[in-house]
């Protein structure tokens, strides 16, 4: 047993060894952030939201919401995008990346439903939506039963790995066969729930910026999580092919870099259909006199900054052959989904209040989010690690 | 009480027992443990079961903001009867004529108090008081929204809220066009939204709402909302001059149990401009949209996902 703990668990070496070889800056201050943040957990659970957030009755949803849920599952799209193009439709050019974008998936939606656990009041109650009390009106409900099938969809893709890391391998067979069929249903599923993200704020019309409200917002939604799950791919594939170059085998350079401008052209074709879409949205509604005043001017750099710019970016980049700026633009890309998510979820929702009134989280708050993501991060590292993922 | 019950509520008890004193030093230990929201379920419940419908058609309050005064009694009877925390009389009453008021800011419910008044001015600084409480919505958001479907409209016109369902997730607050839901934010185990029940336990008795019955500026009044609507058009022809053409809560939002009269634009009441098709209805068209493409894409996806299995079967049996 101690050797098998050994062996799996700690790589080959012995416990101090393993230790020692975190005693490193990032390590300590990865250390530091899941402390405060399990700080922040207890004092949430034993005192409850109104002590520990800036949550009130005028803002009911705070960072966690926007952050951990809205922005988490958009960036944790790469399953929906990449592992469909490769599973189900057979682009095996882009194999290498199928495996640790349902990873991300994986790691993605489970840290966010955990960290829903803390935004939600009666926490313990939350399988009453699954099988006790059904509000089928509700757009909540459909997102609970879509992450509740779409964590098991992942769970499906990803256990071949984990099977055969446990050296199970007719376990391993089975779930491999099993794993076509959890990508099929993964597409429904998760493309459901990405528009159904968006749909939640249909309901609260007059309480949102006209330029950010729309009845195409579940469209939005679900194209903005497309192209954040492309972007992540990109990134994920960049940062892991530079850490863990030891890891993969048979890395070709050629290859991966031929596979990224591939993935850069689909980005681009994507981010113009969303450009388009939101600019017939805005002529829809006529809402050009709203790009004036100080939202507009929001809008604009949102809109400017993180779509249109990497547009263009993209487009000089597939053009050069130049990899170094397509992962530049799917920085820019994400750090757009997530200004989008929290900008409709915080900033244009209330936006008509004062400024003194408007909602910004405790140190609380931004601890536990910050304390999610280094959860992330180090679940990731510590299943490529071990797994046969890259 | 079986044993899981009894050891629940023993575990239940003694963490609140625990929790209980950071919270007072808060000073904000009152709001949490509101029982007004589940009495009301249960009477709900009990209803149900003994009495087949209510006869006749729901219940609506007039609401005449020209003849309100500004007293607060209606708050003072509000948190007598549903017993929240309360004040003197007095103390609501002297608020229109004190300097500081409490009406010098625009408030809002909260988990401890179900109606507000707030003070307004028309042009040539005359107050206008203006009472806010649940409107009771013949289409709730609220109810809509819950994901757990915690909310029910009852044929008396009371939208409920069930606390023994609610997940925490606070949804209805966001849904509702009128802000009317509120939390309680202090209670770290057993948090609840509270609102207004239009006294659902008084009007099963025949009762007015307990706002309504103690008003005594004639400016709440209580009845059958086809009658109240009847009324609200009346006095608008009878004295065209005292108010604006409009009855809010009419077709708002797809109607409410809840009207309005007012002198002044609703708008600047602080009241939304609202389409007379509810938000709701966009809900429910999304929910419909999307089921139709889950169905309609799975044929290609399954025939896909079938291609894709025998074309790997045939190259695993190549190697």
């Amino acid at each position: 047993m101690s050797s098998w703990i050994r062996e799996k668990i700690f790589l080959g070496k012995t416990f101090s060894e393993y230790l020692a070889e975190h005693k490193n800056p990032m390590f300590i201050l990865a250390f530091i952030i899941l402390c405060l943040s399990f700080y922040s957990m207890a004092y949430r659970l034993i005192y409850g939201l109104g002590p520990a957030t800036n949550l009130s009755d005028t803002y009911p949803w705070g960072l966690w919401i926007s952050f951990d849920i809205l922005v988490g599952i958009a960036l944790a799209a790469p399953g929906l995008t990449v592992a469909t193009a490769v599973y189900l439709f057979g682009l095996k050019d882009y194999k290498k990346f199928a495996k640790p974008a349902v990873l991300s998936s994986l790691i993605g939606y489970v840290f966010a439903v955990f960290a829903l656990m803390f935004d939600l009041g009666r926490y313990y109650r939350v399988f009453y939506v699954i099988g006790w009390s059904w509000g089928l009106s509700s757009v909540l409900f459909l997102i609970a039963w879509h992450f509740f099938l779409y964590i098991i969809i992942c769970f499906v893709e990803w256990s071949p790995a984990f099977f055969k890391w446990l050296g199970l391998n007719r376990l391993r067979d089975y779930f491999s066969k099993l794993g076509v069929w959890a990508t099929a249903l993964g597409v429904i599923i998760a493309g459901g729930h990405q528009s159904a993200l968006g749909a939640l704020f249909l309901v609260a019309s007059n309480k949102m910026h006209p330029l950010w409200y729309s009845s195409l917002l579940p469209i939005f939604f679900l194209g903005s999580a497309i192209f954040a799950g492309i972007s992540m791919v990109i990134l994920e594939s960049t940062i892991a092919h530079k850490i863990f170059k030891n890891l993969v085998k048979d890395f070709d350079d050629v290859e991966f870099n031929k596979r990224t401008i591939g993935l850069g052209k689909a980005l681009f074709v994507i981010l113009c259909a969303y450009l388009i879409l939101k600019l017939l949205d805005i002529t829809h509604y006529n809402n050009w006199h709203y790009l004036i005043t100080p939202y507009g001017y929001w809008y604009m750099f949102e809109i400017l900054g993180f779509v249109f710019i990497p547009v263009i970016l993209l487009a000089f980049a597939v053009k050069e052959n130049n990899t170094k700026l397509v992962r530049v633009s799917a920085l820019l890309v994400v750090l757009g989904v997530i200004l989008n998510r929290v900008n409709v979820s915080l900033i244009a929702y209330n936006w008509y209040i004062p400024l003194s009134e408007k909602y910004y989280p405790t140190w609380m708050e931004v601890s536990l989010s910050a304390g999610i993501v280094t959860m992330i991060i180090l679940s990731y590292r510590f299943i490529v690690r071990r797994m046969e993922i890259l | 009480m079986d044993r899981r019950e009894f050891l629940k509520r023993t575990l239940i008890s003694s963490l609140t027992l625990l929790m209980a004193e950071k919270s007072h030093a808060t000073g904000k230990e009152t709001q949490r443990g509101n029982r007004a929201n589940e009495i009301n379920w249960a009477k709900y419940e009990a209803e149900k079961k003994t009495r087949e419908a209510v006869q006749g058609e729901s219940y609506a309050v007039l609401v005449d903001i020209t003849k309100c005064i500004g007293c607060r009694r209606c708050e003072w009877a509000c948190n007598e009867w549903n017993k929240n925390p309360n004040k003197p009389l007095s103390e609501f009453e002297k608020s229109a004529s004190e300097k500081p008021s409490v009406f010098d800011r625009i408030r809002r419910t909260d988990a401890e108090t179900f109606t507000i008044v707030n003070r307004f001015y028309k042009e040539d600084v005359t107050p206008i008081y203006v009472k806010k409480q649940c409107m009771h919505c013949l289409e709730p958001a609220c109810l809509s929204a819950c994901f757990v479907s915690s909310f029910e409209k009852t044929k008396e016109g009371s939208v409920l809220y069930n606390p023994s369902l609610c997940v925490g997730c606070r949804y209805c607050m966001i849904a509702c066009p009128f802000d009317i839901p509120a939390y309680e934010y202090f209670e770290p185990l057993r948090p609840q939204i509270t609102k207004c029940t239009m006294c659902f336990d008084r009007i099963i008795e025949g009762k007015p709402p307990a706002c309504v019955e103690i008003c005594s500026a004639d400016a709440l009044i209580f009845g059958k909302r086809s009658d109240i609507i009847k009324l609200a058009h009346r006095k608008l022809d009878e004295n065209p001059e005292r108010y604006i053409p409009h009855v809010y809560g009419e077709y708002e939002t797809g109607g409410t149990s809840w009207l309005y009269l007012s002198p002044v634009p609703f708008e600047k009441l602080g009241f939304p401009k609202l389409s007379k098709k509810p938000d709701t209805e966009k809900t429910a068209s999304f929910l419909f949209t999307v089921k139709v493409l889950e169905v309609v894409a799975s044929v290609p996806l399954v025939y896909a996902a079938y291609k894709a299995i025998s074309s790997k079967g045939d190259k695993e049996k190549d190697e």
